[in-house]
């Protein structure tokens, strides 16, 4: 197994250069520098300006200044924010997304795989449909429409839950946490629907109800295992895109996450800010889907004597 | 099954726990708190190099120029300066600091404060992109161009610890408005230095524990994009009489996000409102609805050196084209003025006569006259806009005007606000939306621009007169009158030739609570937050 890891982590490297290497000089390429404004700047204060950053330079040199930087762990200051560095920036806004999409995993996990088990039980029934066009609609919602109208509904008409903020007052992590992950909980719930459906057409779960085994125990102790693996299979994926999607979520919420600094770099040409966040969310979902490829090794018996064997 | 019911159980807890907490609006009504909306987060809280409206929100509660501002009608009022003398030829200024202005450290405010403090927002490291506002200070743009090194022949001086002279290169009606500019506000040389070079960007000087300020409030907290608090200033010279006890700034990138803010009392006042809340809060809670005049422009700039727009007909005819009326009333929606002049009218009692007609009957006279008859052979035009639902409203709304007048084909073309940057100032255009709003309150700050290769020119139009009013006769100019008249004669100028077709004057928009008092509707959207108060007895 640790075998397996260490290759995985060694493919990492050479997948994390290229992000690198793409992403540096794209975000130069782009039209539009990081100083530009309406309102003329004197040619004096840019040429200062740009002295500053090292934009003076060609650009290979400072990319290789800046793989330097990046191997000491140095993402470099923000040209939009003077007073702060990347990796400050990236501190300040990291734990509000985590925790967001911790939450978000929960609500999607929960809902998720409840309305797909419980959907896969009848299949073609009304007991299927229902969650399970439920599931799709949530999956085609996006969050920009999904977010104001839980808002409208909870925080406004209902005034049963704040609007906005992020621990500031009890309870205001609810509608983002369900906003951000109720279009995984649909995809979840499709993921766990099939997954259950192929299992209980199984053998072992013939056995299990020939065993005379009351249904409630047939699915939660014998299916549930096997019908779930495509869910986990999905997580690692899953947690890295609620951690790099949560822009909309953040925005609309008032959430003071990463998210919001990721998209705005782009827009400010901030180029350290956008190479920063772009280093890091690109490794956090390199580590999340290792991750839950371990997690799959793990609970599938088929695939754990595959890598032992192999 | 058992996980599902727990779930619900685990909300409706949270939902019970809850329930209903004193919004932000009321218990700030309680304890003198005043809850704003504040656009962005703010860049920096170093006033020699932030540019945006958000972080001069901020700077003008934490820091005081030599001049204020009456909130009432933008007049200058004493701040540390207690009063000034202008001599004869208008040209040399000398400042009395009052004797009882403090940092908030509780050290005193002098007259070498503010002499570090425009030498530092000089310094072309520091990247002080509002640096030009020095200019009209004798030398101050020869310095800052690296033509002269000596700072003591820039036009400020120090007569006395509390006595500072400043010598301008022209008489300057406006200058004493521009000292109520960030780029004016002084800075604390000790905390400065202590947190590094006087000329490096980004220090953590600005930081809540570090920043030292003259203003009537000062930091406490920096929560990035989160909110930033600041507290009355005991030390502040006028401290007596102001009555909030703080502020609270909320970075509200987004205008939904923050009306709904407003609605469930989590904010005393927002920055602007959606477009289409605008009717909404018109019908049902007009009372909170704040809607004035604002000292900016939105007009469309030619090309003038890609045919056809080099011919002024053409760009006559499409002025005549526009129904601006049409446009503030069906499509703006918020109060907005149709353009009559390129300067907002009654700019500091300048009120250019009115030259944009709506004419069709004309504009297709012209277009024929140009060798275009009823269109016919005119290339197919793109006009550029920086992407927003807004800009394309009104772009949409021209390109049909265009069609159904003169017969004439545009594309839309809109682009990511950096590019279009990049596109307007490579002249990469034939077209292109653009604002602008004025630096200070005088016609100088909107005519200025269009002189030849003017940095914020970027039409390629030029014209020698017009030059010369404004760079020489209109600066030496020795009367309110005689100014006017010439600014008049180059308003005339550019708006017979258009190389630019003003559009509409903007207004400001804001929601605000009914229970703020001393909030006053200017031009420039300016608050002087210690005149702000808040009745605790106000309905929430």
């Amino acid at each position: 197994m640790s075998k397996f890891i260490f290759s995985r982590l060694l493919q990492a490297i050479p997948v994390l250069l290229v992000v690198v290497t793409a992403t540096f000089f794209l975000v130069r390429a782009a039209p539009g520098g990081p100083f530009s404004e309406e309102k003329a700047v004197p040619p004096e204060v840019l040429k200062a300006l740009e002295l500053k950053y090292n934009l003076n330079l060609p650009v290979w040199q400072q990319y290789t200044h800046y793989l330097g930087d990046l191997l000491r762990g140095d993402f470099g200051p923000s040209f939009k924010y003077p007073g702060r560095s990347v990796n400050e920036l990236i501190a300040s806004g990291f734990p509000a997304t985590a925790e967001l999409g911790f939450y978000a995993l929960l609500v999607a996990i929960l809902i998720g795989s409840c309305a797909g088990v419980f959907a896969a039980l009848k299949p073609n029934s009304p007991q299927d449909y229902i969650p399970m066009s439920a599931a799709m609609l949530g999956i085609c919602m996006p969050s920009f429409l999904m977010g104001p109208l839980l808002v409208l509904i909870f925080g406004i008409w209902l005034d049963w839950l704040p609007i906005s903020g992020w621990g500031d007052i009890p309870g205001d992590k609810i509608l983002p946490a369900i906003t951000l992950g109720s279009g995984y909980a649909a995809y979840i719930a499709r993921l766990s629907r099939g997954g259950m459906l192929e299992v209980m057409s199984q053998d072992y779960i013939r056995t299990a109800r020939a065993k005379g085994l009351p249904e409630r125990v047939v699915v939660l102790k014998h299916a549930l295992r096997g019908g779930l693996i495509p869910v986990v299979a999905f997580l690692g994926p899953a947690f890295a895109g609620l951690l790099s999607g949560s822009f909309v979520v953040e925005t609309i919420f008032q959430i003071p996450g990463l998210g919001r600094f990721f998209v705005q770099a782009a827009f400010n040409r901030d180029y350290t800010m956008v190479m920063g966040s772009t280093v890091f969310f690109a490794t956090l979902i390199v580590l999340f889907n290792l991750l839950s490829d371990v997690i799959a090794v793990w609970i599938n018996p088929r695939l754990r004597s595959q890598v032992q064997g192999g | 099954m058992i996980n599902k019911n727990l779930f619900v159980l685990f909300i409706l807890v949270l939902l019970v726990g809850c329930g209903q907490s004193e919004s932000n609006v009321s218990s700030g009504n309680r304890i003198g708190i005043f809850h704003m909306g504040n656009g962005t987060e703010p860049q920096e809280l170093d006033p020699h190099i932030v540019t945006g409206v958000p972080e001069h929100n901020i700077l003008s509660a934490l820091l005081e120029g030599l001049v204020r501002k009456n909130p009432e009608n933008l007049e200058p009022i004493p701040g540390v300066a207690k009063q000034w003398r202008i001599s004869e030829d208008g040209t040399v200024y000398t400042f009395q600091l009052r004797d009882d202005a403090h940092w908030s450290n509780g050290n005193p405010v002098t007259a070498e404060d503010f002499r570090w403090s425009y030498w530092r927002a000089m310094q072309s490291a520091l990247g002080n992109k509002y640096a030009y506002m020095f200019y009209p200070i004798k030398n101050a743009e020869a310095y800052l161009k690296g033509e002269i090194d000596d700072f003591r022949q820039v036009g400020i001086k120090v007569l006395d610890e509390r006595v500072l002279e400043i010598t301008l290169t022209n008489p300057t009606p406006y200058f004493l408005q521009l000292l109520d500019h960030q780029s004016y506000f002084p800075v604390h040389r000790a905390t400065i230095e202590k947190f590094g070079q006087p000329d490096e960007r980004g220090t953590r000087w600005t930081r809540p524990g570090n920043f030292v300020g003259n203003g009537a409030f000062q930091l406490t907290e920096w929560r990035l994009n989160k909110l930033i608090d600041v507290e009355k200033n005991p030390y502040y010279w006028d401290a007596s009489n102001v009555t909030l006890n703080g502020i609270r700034f909320y970075p509200t990138e987004n205008v939904s996000t923050e009306e709904r803010m407003f609605r469930a009392g989590q904010l005393h006042r927002t920055g602007s409102i959606p477009i289409d809340k605008i009717a909404v809060y018109k019908k049902e809670n007009p009372e909170s609805l704040r809607i004035a005049p604002y000292l900016g422009t939105y007009y469309y700039r030619f090309n003038t050196e890609k045919p056809p727009f080099d011919d002024q007909r053409v760009r006559k005819a499409l002025n005549l084209a526009i129904d601006r009326r049409q446009i503030v009333e069906n499509v703006t929606k918020g109060g907005q003025l149709p353009a009559k002049s390129f300067t907002p009218p009654d700019t500091l009692g300048y009120t250019a006569k009115e030259m944009l007609g709506f004419d069709p009957e004309q504009a297709r006279q012209l277009l024929a006259e140009a060798g275009y008859p009823n269109g016919k052979g005119f290339p197919v035009t793109s006009l550029l806009y920086n992407t927003s639902e807004g800009h394309r409203k009104i772009a949409v709304a021209i390109q049909q005007m265009w069609k159904q007048y003169l017969n004439i084909d545009i594309t839309l073309n809109n682009q990511d606000w950096k590019v279009y940057l990049d596109s307007v100032n490579s002249r990469n255009y034939e077209i292109s939306r653009a604002g602008w709003i004025g630096d200070y309150v005088d016609p100088n700050t909107f005519l200025d621009m269009w002189i030849t290769d003017g940095g914020n020119n970027q039409t390629g139009w030029s014209n020698p007169r017009y030059d010369e009013i404004i760079s020489k006769l209109a600066p030496a100019a020795v009367d309110r009158a005689t100014r006017y008249q010439l600014f008049q004669e180059a308003e005339t100028i550019l708006l017979t030739e258009l190389p630019v077709i003003p559009i509409y004057i903007y207004t400001s928009i804001s929601l605000a609570h009914p229970s703020i008092r001393g909030l006053s509707n200017n031009i420039l959207n300016y608050v002087s937050y210690k005149s702000l108060r808040l009745d605790p007895e106000a309905k929430p």
